[in-house]
């Protein structure tokens, strides 16, 4: 097998992964910059040909960055080391320094007839349109909540998709509060200008949201509500997401100390395993800004040059107070808990439908008896709609990280690892 | 930046012309496929994240099952199965 070495090595290739590798790399350390997707960018720049993204990835290869692209990590063998998995083979990685750079991913909320095809994500569309997915012409509803639903929207609507409207379910008053955040940001308000531009003659629905999607073998039609009014329209495809949360999997596995749904982390993005730092929305949804700057800071402390992080500080400080007033204007409402029926599958990998888990009293109790959660995504999107309907936490991630090889599994049951989980 | 060229690649059999650096499920999709796969009970599923999150998206490529069609870029000569 594989194995690589360096002084640093980050995990995850998104915006705060680009800059601290980045920064370590211009502080003179030997750097590793490993990432699942085919390429660097992360979702927010993926697949892009143009902007930021492109200069980033540039500039961590001038700077010797040994890129690990389609490497996924499936397991933790130390404190600085991981397993990745690769489509040549597993791939030992150690490090001095472990940065985990490990993004969000959008929450999916169950709703009757969310497990037809046709209904993704909305960042989720967005993805699959940046990879090829033709939506031209498609009758598009985009629905859910926060930001990057125009964003999505938008994308879409300049790939030549029919964007009927965009479903919010934040109220008028909440979204009014977050005004004066964005007043205050040029830049954003600019993007949010855009935005605007783009999606001219796209209504945007607040104080509404999805309450079924219709069809057999894809979707046909979506039914919608606002306040007592329900309406169906027809449709090919419902992009519908509910936010961003954290991916906490790897940082769990490493042990870093997790609390409200993020990994703690001190000013200079240490967390509470020494040697380990970690940076970007893994530490609190926040944007793109306080990922670049957190990711900076990481970079630098990680290589000892914690007098240059102290210039990333206040940048770091106005995307987290960006990404406060965005948590507060797009709080979930509770009526979204009402959303499944008894028959609606909470658990896509094993078909576990609501009545199923509802009889439960945790997470644990609900997966030893139905499976929830024990399928190949391991609980990342039913998981991550049970901690909203019914608060229920996982109270603990075994390795594997993600679904691995027997090949990669077996490497760990040989190595310094431990035994792999049963399942 | 060189221009992109096609990508021929097989789809359960049926030929499919992509540009390069189309993932599958794109490919899937556009070879009329409406499900990548059908779950425990036989219902109809594509992907839902498109970004490796969710294993909807799992096709076998090149005799390899669940493999993630939303990751995978396609490459020339590739064999898609979608069941």
């Amino acid at each position: 097998m594989t194995r690589l070495h360096f002084r640093v090595l980050v995990v995850g290739a998104g915006p705060a992964g680009l800059a601290a590798a980045a920064a370590a790399a211009e502080a003179g350390a030997d750097v590793g910059l490993a990432d699942a997707n085919p390429g660097p960018g992360g979702q927010v720049w993926r697949a892009a040909h143009s902007g930021p993204g492109v200069h980033w990835a540039r500039r961590v290869r001038d700077l010797g960055v040994r890129l690990l692209t389609g490497t996924r990590v499936v397991a933790v063998l130390g404190p600085t080391a991981v397993l990745g998995e690769t489509d040549a083979g597993p791939l030992e990685l150690r490090s001095e320094r472990l940065i985990l750079t490990p993004g969000a991913r959008e929450r999916f909320l169950p709703f009757p007839g969310w497990t037809l095809p046709g209904v993704t994500g909305a960042g989720g569309l967005q993805a699959l349109a940046k990879g090829g997915l033709s939506v031209a012409g498609d009758r598009v509803v985009v629905a859910g909540t926060g930001p990057l639903l125009l964003a999505a929207a938008a994308y879409l609507r300049n790939c030549g998709a029919r964007v009927g409207c965009v479903v919010e379910q934040a109220g008028t008053p909440r979204l009014a509060g977050f005004l004066p955040a964005l007043l205050r940001d040029g830049a954003r308000l600019r993007q949010a200008a855009t935005l605007a531009w783009d999606l001219r003659g796209v209504p945007w629905r607040t104080a509404c949201h999805v309450v079924a999607a219709h069809g057999r073998e894809r979707i046909e039609a979506v039914t919608l509500r606002r306040g007592g009014a329900e309406w169906t329209a027809r449709c090919d495809r419902l992009a519908c997401g509910f936010g961003l949360v954290p991916n906490l999997e790897l940082p769990l596995s490493v042990g870093c100390a997790v609390a409200d749904g993020v990994v703690r982390v001190d000013a200079w993005q240490r967390t509470s395993i020494s040697g380990v730092y970690c940076a970007g929305e893994a530490t609190g949804v926040a944007g793109l800004e306080a990922a670049l700057a957190e990711g900076s800071i990481a970079g630098l402390a990680a290589t000892g040059r914690s007098d240059l992080a102290r210039t990333y500080f206040p940048a770091r400080e106005r995307g987290r107070r960006f990404g406060a007033a965005l948590e507060r204007a797009f709080a979930l409402r509770a009526e979204l808990r009402e959303l499944p029926d008894a028959s609606t599958t909470v658990c896509r990998c094993e078909d576990v439908p609501y009545a199923e888990l509802r009889a439960h009293g945790n997470w644990r109790e609900a997966k030893l008896q139905t499976r929830c959660g024990m399928g190949p995504c391991q609980g990342r999107v039913c998981g991550t709609a049970l901690a909203f309907l019914f608060g229920w936490t996982p109270d603990s991630v075994r390795p594997p990280v993600t679904a691995a090889s027997v090949g990669a599994l077996a490497v760990v049951a040989d190595g310094d690892g431990g035994a792999p989980a049963p399942g | 930046m060189r221009p992109l060229s096609d990508v021929h690649i097989t789809v359960n059999g049926l030929p499919v012309r992509v540009p390069e650096g189309t993932v599958v499920a794109a490919a899937v999709a556009a070879a009329g496929v409406a499900a990548s796969r059908r779950s425990v009970r036989g219902e109809p599923r594509a992907a839902l994240c498109g970004m490796g999150i969710c294993f909807e998206c799992r096709v076998t490529i090149d005799g390899r099952p669940h493999r993630l069609a939303c990751q995978t870029p396609c490459r020339d000569g590739m064999v898609v199965v979608a069941r």
